[in-house]
């Protein structure tokens, strides 16, 4: 079996410089991308080197246009119309021998589910170590190495890890945790061109089809947020305000019992003793009380926020965040910031 | 159709509570597992030897307490359980673990489909099945949420962020499963019982295998972990102030994305 | 003095929770509430191979013995009593039949009392011949190839669902217990209807029917042992069976005491936790010392059983023990919970009502005591 090894003791002083790979399928550029770049930012002017963003495809004007804004110094399109659509082994042959051509020391990659397919192949290919899921990355002020912070043990225990004796040295990162990139202005970035080498061959796994999102089913029980109503809204129209700000930060509706009892929504959505109980980061109750049959449900997330016209209401002495108020003039506010927010980081 | 499915001994990482005072974590008492992603790998397995006849082989590679969730996958109807055990395997990253694993599929020769799951709860890295791939040379499709295999092709339902990619594959090929792929059966009482009163578990050492040690253990790794620790969260509650709506909910906001929650 | 579960043991044990936890638990409150026979769950239980511990495997048994009979039993009883007494009262007629049967009759009753899903009942009690067995009335008089089963039993669980039974009758009333029988009923036999349906305090998901026999014709071949052999097949049968219920009431009782610690760690008054009150913790210290008495006698019943040594007594005190242990849990588990107790939203009243039973059937309490009694006195 012909294959890479690591420790090869090879001259590290010949790798140079950060390179991300950007991540763009079907038109569609990943936000992680720019996060990669942002982050790449900071270590290669800690480094003092350059930074390089890899996108792959075929024709991708637009992607490339818009990246052309950001703060790198050179962009590299790996162009082949093989590379149209996602494929491992497409991904990985291009890569592999760009890397093995350009050498950086630093490859940075986004935790999605495309990312995480492609890396290990990638570093069992290149012959190095790859760090998955990372949250912070950082340089070693002692030796310029790169040190990869990430979760472990389902969150439970943060590990620093480091790849000393091989090169380039690979993270994939953890979307939504890093700061974009900055826009610098129109076009500034370099873009280069490559041609690889690929043929039908060389990819062994075909794509017959690409199917469009599905329509989403109740899962709060691996729901990360779950915004949930209670007696509180009044009225059963209420529940339309809870699924905007749970649609706005990508979580799960969810229900105190007194609404589902009166017909307001349905039992899917309960939380609590009765109900389903719900493990996630973060839990927003609105006009919930806080009665132990509630708390039964939920008392296992991560952070707990309250909103509650009633300062004494039992929730507040369980949340991490409270806010006493109308959830009516609350949540809307909630959800015009957010947006306002997501905008300007969008487009900053 | 032979499947060989690769899976891992884990602590049950939902019941693993940290000590507040010393800042680490507490793993007595904490019942091991087989890695939930494993357990659909295998009864993706199990699955296809149901429809199309085959043998499925699990294979770990553990310390002799594995052995236990190799007995349990026997329960579940596996056919053939082999243990990967040798001391210069401890401290092994996904690379060294990959290439050992190689190896010992290597050795057991021709298949035709090899289940890993996606990522163990305790590692998190998901890198251990495409790495093995690559060793074997073989194509692989992760985050598979459903398979069948049609006129000697393997179809899957690969999960994406933004939509799912139906992929078509010619065997051999690696699949990794995520949850949604199945609901792993429960064992039956007479197939628990025999698994451990009737069937055999094969050890295999570096002596049984061909591997390049320079590639595997603590030195083999590319990867060390440089330092660890638990993150240790005081709870506070803070009612946020401010003088209207808006600003309240801006503080709020403020706080949540200082967490990294929004 | 070896107090450790085999590896198989313990795994059987965590796949009766797993189980437990995905089919038994999101059903208890509402088959509670209907009263309806968890036939769904029961078909489950064969198919995982639960109706079958105790069936060697040449009789498509699952093999295991009593230990994994108290395991599994006593797992489901944590979330739902009526599950658990449905199937360890299902797994008394596979026992008989395996004691006592012919060849022929284990080869036609057993397999399908394991996997293929086949529900059976034990019909003693009369309305006249509940702890005084000996009044047995039902008579089942020879008639050629026949024996024909004139009479009427009553509170049989799972009688009305069951596919066989073995029913206790006189062959011969002028012997009184020495002309009682044992013989297999199947469920649509001419002559044999189920008459009242039982509206119970608790286990109510478990079916408790009279049955009723009019000139029911059963074939000669039907005849468990022999002529005369029922009384004692009888008290074999539930000589085994008290474990079951003992299993059950540990299991309710294990049950009452988990979702106590659950409650006291989340609830607040006064400012703290309820696991900061002293008086509190006492009780939960008396509940766990009584679940641990409870737990070893049981399997130490079961172990004497297994190993053919004589177990009548410490049958009778596991029962006995966990019984009156299951009331007291339960009762100081709802007690911990205040108002949330006695409400339906939380388990424990129907817990405190699945638990009265254990004290009365399978033999009362005080007949235990006096069995007891006899054996320590003897």
């Amino acid at each position: 079996m012909k294959r890479a090894k690591v420790n090869q003791g090879g001259d590290l002083q010949e790798y140079k410089d950060v390179y991300v790979i950007g991540e763009c399928l079907d038109g569609r550029l990943h936000p992680v991308t720019l996060e990669l770049m942002g982050e790449g930012r900071k270590l290669a002017n800690q480094l003092k080197r350059h930074l390089g963003v890899i996108l792959l495809g075929d024709d991708m004007d637009e992607a490339l246009e818009h990246l052309q804004d950001y703060d790198t110094d050179v962009i590299y399109h790996l162009k082949h119309p093989l590379l149209k659509d996602f494929s491992t082994e497409g991904y990985v042959k291009v890569l592999n021998d760009f890397i093995r051509g350009n050498k950086p020391e630093i490859l940075l990659i986004g935790a999605t589910s495309f990312g995480r397919d492609i890396a290990p192949r990638l570093a069992g290919r290149l012959g190095t170590g790859l760090t998955a899921d990372c949250t912070k990355l950082e340089i070693d002020p002692a030796d310029g190495k790169l040190l990869q912070t990430r979760p472990a043990f389902g969150g439970n225990l943060m590990a620093t890890i480091i790849c000393p004796k091989n090169r380039p040295q690979m993270s994939t990162v953890r979307p939504g945790v890093m700061e974009r990139a900055h826009k610098l202005g129109e076009g500034k970035a370099h873009l280069v061109t490559v041609i690889p080498e690929l043929d039908a061959e060389d990819i062994r796994v075909a794509l017959v089809e690409k199917k469009p999102p599905a329509k989403k089913q109740v899962n709060l029980i691996d729901a990360r947020v779950v915004v949930s109503g209670g007696r509180g809204l009044k009225t059963p129209e209420g529940f339309r305000l809870i699924e905007d700000l749970a649609d706005v930060l990508g979580g799960e509706v969810g229900s105190s019992r007194a609404c589902v009892d009166a017909g307001w929504i349905s039992h899917a959505h309960q939380v609590g003793q009765t109900g389903t109980t719900v493990r996630p980061e973060i839990y927003i109750a609105c006009g919930i009380s806080g009665a132990i049959q509630h708390l039964a449900g939920m008392s296992e997330a991560d952070y707990v926020v309250a909103i509650n016209k009633d300062p004494e209401a039992p929730i507040f002495k369980v949340c991490d965040y409270g806010i006493v108020g109308d959830l009516y003039e609350i949540l809307p506010a909630m959800i015009e910031d957010y947006r306002k927010r997501k905008e300007e980081a969008d487009h900053a | 159709m032979n499947s060989i499915v690769c899976i891992k001994q884990v602590p049950n990482t939902n019941e693993v509570r940290i000590n507040q005072e010393t800042g680490t974590l507490i793993r007595d008492g904490v019942p091991s597992i087989i890695n939930p992603d494993d357990k659909n790998a295998i009864e993706g397995a199990l699955k296809i030897k149901e429809e199309l006849g085959g043998t499925v082989t699990v294979i770990t590679m553990g310390p002799e307490q594995a052995k236990a969730a190799l007995r349990e996958a026997m329960a579940m109807g596996a056919d053939r359980a082999i243990l990967l055990s040798d001391r210069a395997f401890a401290g092994s990253d996904t690379w060294a673990t990959a290439t050992i694993l190689a190896a010992a599929l290597e050795k057991i020769g021709e298949t035709d489909l090899i289940f890993c799951g996606r990522q163990a709860i305790d590692g998190d890295t998901a890198q251990v099945g495409p790495e093995l791939a690559e060793f074997l040379d073989i194509p692989q499709v992760t985050y598979a949420k459903e398979v069948s295999v049609e006129k000697g092709r393997v179809r899957v339902t690969r999960y994406g962020e933004f939509g799912d990619y139906i992929m078509e594959a010619r065997m051999p090929v690696m699949l990794t499963a995520i949850r949604e792929l199945n609901e792993p059966r429960l064992p039956h009482v007479r197939n628990i019982i025999g698994a451990w009163e009737k069937k055999e578990i094969e050890v295999w050492t570096m002596e049984d295998l061909t591997i390049d040690p320079t590639q595997i253990g603590l030195k083999g790794s590319p990867t060390n972990v440089f330092r660890s620790f638990v993150p240790v969260r005081e709870k506070q509650s803070e009612i946020i102030q401010g003088n209207t709506p808006r600003e309240k909910a801006a503080l709020l906001l403020d706080r949540l994305s200082s967490q990294k929650l929004v | 003095m070896n107090f450790d579960f085999s590896d198989a043991q313990k795994m059987i044990r965590q796949t009766a929770q797993e189980f437990t936890e995905r089919y038994v638990a999101p059903l208890a409150a509402e088959l509670d509430q209907t009263g309806e026979f968890p036939r769904e769950t029961f078909g489950r239980m064969a198919a995982h191979g639960f109706t079958g511990i105790g069936i060697p495997e040449e009789y498509g048994g699952s093999g295991g013995s009593d230990i994994e009979k108290v395991i599994v039993v006593s797992e489901l009883a944590k979330k739902c009593g009526a599950t658990a007494a449905t199937l360890s009262i299902h797994m008394i007629f596979p026992a008989v039949i395996l004691k006592f049967g012919s060849e022929e009759q284990k080869k036609k009753y057993l397999p399908a009392m394991a996997d293929g899903g086949k529900i059976s009942a034990f019909a003693l009690t009369e309305p006249n011949a509940g702890s005084d067995a000996a009044a047995v009335k039902t008579t089942a008089l020879k008639d050629g190839d026949h024996y024909i089963l004139n009479g009427t039993k009553c509170f049989i669980t799972g009688g009305g669902q069951a596919d066989h039974l073995v029913v206790f009758a006189l062959t011969d009333p002028s012997k009184g217990l020495k002309g009682l029988s044992a013989l297999v009923v199947d469920k649509g036999m001419p002559g044999f209807s189920i008459g009242k349906i039982e509206d119970k305090m608790g286990i109510r998901a478990s079916e408790t029917v009279e049955l009723i026999f009019d000139n029911c014709r059963v074939p000669a071949e039907n005849l468990v042992g022999k002529e005369g052999a029922g009384f004692k097949i009888a008290m074999t049968a539930l000589d085994g069976a008290r474990i079951g219920v003992a299993a059950q009431a540990l299991g309710i009782a294990e049950g009452a005491l988990e979702e106590t610690v659950k409650y006291m760690k989340e609830r607040v008054q006064f400012g703290k936790p309820l696991t900061a009150l002293q008086g509190l913790n006492w009780y939960v210290a008396e509940m766990a010392t009584k679940i641990e008495c409870a737990r070893w006698m049981t399997y130490r019943a079961a172990t004497l059983k297994i190993k053919g040594e004589p177990y009548t007594k410490e049958a009778a005190m596991a029962k006995y023990n966990a019984s009156e242990t299951a009331l007291f849990v339960t009762n100081l588990a709802l007690q911990i919970h205040g108002g949330y107790g006695y409400m339906k939203d939380y388990p424990l009243e129907r817990m405190m009502r699945d638990a009265k039973i254990t004290q009365i059937y399978e033999g009362t309490s005080e007949i235990h005591k006096v069995v007891i009694a006899r054996e320590v006195l003897k």
